[in-house]
């Protein structure tokens, strides 16, 4: 037992090849048998990541799901931000740059009123619950768009590390809403060609746009991953001097 | 050679994370602004160059198809490390803030799509 501890420690990597490997394999399975197809594989192995991610910190108190588990620290590197990027990247294999550049004035309008509609309804939770200091206001809004836009804002403005904190579970919790959400309302709102996908960048969060996708329909995964890619940047620029700003002005 | 796929992914994915760094410095923010965006487009252009010169060739394609075909499993173990746990354990404004604005946004998103295909 030791010894194969010692090869899983050694090898982090491929022990989280292997886990997710068997993650998707038993999701397929449930998804085929018990579902008839009904929910695709792919979105219940991502739902029960998260699911291994909860019970992952509930175990070790960590701050990386599944990943502060010694031997599912494979797992982390493999879902780091450097494989998700790559991964992503590679996705623009299947994409079309003539429907990119058709629907790239869609993607951009979208991307202003994600952010909009995000920091807005963000601040004005922050609100209800009795915050009434622009700073707080202003990072808890930002965290709504993002989970790396909140703390960005936050340090920024020199918002406490409570509302810091706080910003990040918002935009956690709106990836793990938008990642769920997606393949439920995907039919819904039409979200089924490369157009819609684009403006589907309105959601932000590129991980919960892409794996929100990904259990919708893979093909629509690099359109939306190219708009929601600038909404972060977009996010930082915006949240702590613009609507920043205004939200001083209001007070 | 398939490493010449997984080469060409790599300077389109490090060129687009420079762009991104050097975007985001240029515009005063201490973050990444579109690299990933940028990389896509490069290998999208990048494509087209090979397509035309002759250069793109099956084997090629496949170093970079598996990456593209990896994509779902790195979402999952990208899931199984997120902190769910403090995001659901911190507080009522937490969750409100994180799905009632994604709740908004959905229910925006038709009139969105409507009002732009009728321009």
């Amino acid at each position: 037992m030791e010894e194969l501890l010692k090869v899983f420690d050694k090898n982090a990597l491929i022990v989280g090849f292997l886990a997710v490997g068997l993650l998707a394999y038993l999701s397929d399975l449930f998804s085929k048998k018990v579902l008839n197809g009904r929910i695709p594989g792919s979105a219940i192995a991502i739902f029960l990541g998260l699911v291994l991610g909860y019970v992952g910190g509930v175990f070790t108190g960590g701050d990386k799901g599944l990943s502060d588990i010694p031997i599912f620290r494979g797992v982390g590197v493999l879902g780091g931000s450097m494989f998700r990027d790559f991964a992503i990247v590679a996705t623009a294999l299947g994409a079309s740059f003539l429907l990119i550049k058709k629907s790239g004035l869609l993607g951009l309008i979208s991307l202003i009123f994600g952010i909009l509609i995000f920091f807005v309804s963000g601040v004005a939770m922050a609100w209800l619950w009795g915050y009434r200091d622009a700073v707080s206001l202003a990072t808890i809004g930002a965290g709504a768009c993002t989970y790396i836009v909140g703390p960005v804002t936050g340090a920024a403005l020199g918002a406490s590390s409570e509302v810091i904190a706080l910003s990040i579970a918002a935009g956690v919790l709106k990836t793990i809403a938008v990642t769920i959400f997606t393949p439920i309302l995907a039919e819904k709102i039409s979200l089924n060609d490369a157009g819609s996908a684009m403006a589907f960048g309105i959601m932000g969060t590129s991980s919960g746009v892409a794996a929100g996708l990904a259990a919708t329909d893979p093909k629509l995964v690099p359109y939306g991953a190219v708009t929601a890619t600038f909404y972060t940047g977009l996010g930082c620029l915006l949240c702590p001097s613009l609507l920043y700003y205004l939200i001083e002005i209001l007070l | 050679m398939l490493i010449y796929g997984v080469a060409l992914l790599s300077f389109s994915y490090l060129l687009g994370q420079w762009l991104g760094e050097l975007l985001g410095k240029l515009i005063g923010i201490n973050s990444n602004v579109g690299g990933v965006g940028f990389a896509m487009i490069i290998l999208m252009l990048l494509k087209e160059l090979f397509e035309r010169k002759g250069w793109w060739k099956h084997e090629m394609i496949s170093g970079i198809d598996f990456w593209n075909k990896m994509y779902i499993p790195v979402v999952i173990a990208m899931a199984a490390s997120l902190n769910v746990k403090a995001a659901i354990s911190s507080g009522n404004l937490a969750i409100v803030a994180g799905i009632i604005p994604v709740i908004l946004a959905f229910a925006f998103f038709p009139f969105l799509m409507k009002a732009f295909k009728h321009n």
